[in-house]
């Protein structure tokens, strides 16, 4: 499924430190690639892997601004990967309640 | 609260949980252990579980079907991989179709659970290894409308610096 294959990309992209930490920025605000460089102790190349993996997971959206490549965030996707692991949390959360109501019910 | 600590790795796919309850190892095994108790909180919200199969022990199988609010079965099994009672059980769980045959198209997920007596009562930890993302949605998708809220606050952990 094309939608699963995303959702693998997703978690790879959010798995990296600087990653999630170029992500926590162009969230808020569109950032140029070159900007971004400036703030991590690494090549512009660098960055601009690290921004690649984020558009490729859907996580981010590049948009040419004159000579600049300005990066923006996705929410929506970022809402979907950060929801999957988090409503199976929710299930098992759901299942100690049920636990607590069975052990409960003898005592 | 009993659900004293989750961890998620987005990279592994694992979801690790702890949580204690005022009962000794011992009586907190059983709701595992018999298929009655176990059928009464293994199922998400509103898709409550029924056991026909549970053989509690190394090697054993249980099959299983949760029911949606719809009457739609969705059917599922365990295959036992370690039974140490009252510490420790490792087991597969799988999609099955409807007639409860495993699916082979959806990898099982492996969970590793631990019993320790904490004072007068039992800390239990989940271990969940999921192994695709296919997985995740099919589990998602049974009756976890509120997970939804539980999502967005993640995103603001994810955000912050």
């Amino acid at each position: 499924m094309v939608v699963d294959q995303g959702a693998d990309r997703v978690f790879h992209a959010l798995a990296d430190a600087t990653r999630r930490d170029i992500l926590a920025r162009v969230i808020h605000d569109g950032w140029s690639v070159s900007a971004l460089a400036s703030r991590y102790p690494m090549s512009f190349a660098a960055v601009q892997k690290h921004v690649a993996v984020l558009e490729r997971a859907g996580l981010v959206t590049k948009e040419r601004r004159g000579r600049e490549q300005v990066v923006h965030g996705e929410v929506t996707t970022l809402r979907r990967a950060a929801g999957l692991l988090g409503e199976i949390e929710e299930l098992w959360r759901h299942r100690v309640r049920g636990i607590e109501d069975v052990l409960g019910r003898d005592t | 609260m009993t659900v004293l600590d989750v961890r998620r790795d987005e990279e592994a796919l694992t979801l690790t949980l702890v949580a204690e309850f005022d009962a000794p190892p011992a009586r907190v095994w059983q709701v595992w252990e018999d298929p009655r108790q176990l059928e009464r909180w293994w199922g998400p919200p509103t898709w409550p579980a029924t056991f026909d199969r549970h053989e509690f022990r190394p090697g054993g199988r249980s099959a299983y079907y949760m029911t949606g609010p719809d009457g739609t079965k969705a059917h599922g099994w365990f295959e036992f991989t370690l039974v140490e009672a009252p510490d420790r059980l490792e087991f597969n769980d799988g999609f099955a179709d409807q007639s409860g045959m495993p699916t082979d198209t959806i990898a099982p997920t492996h969970a590793v659970v631990t019993f320790e007596a904490a004072g007068d009562g039992t800390r239990m930890t989940v271990l969940s290894q999921f192994t695709s993302l296919d997985q995740l949605q099919q589990m998602a998708k049974m009756g976890m409308e509120e997970g939804l809220t539980l999502a967005m606050g993640q995103i603001d952990d994810v955000l912050k610096d």
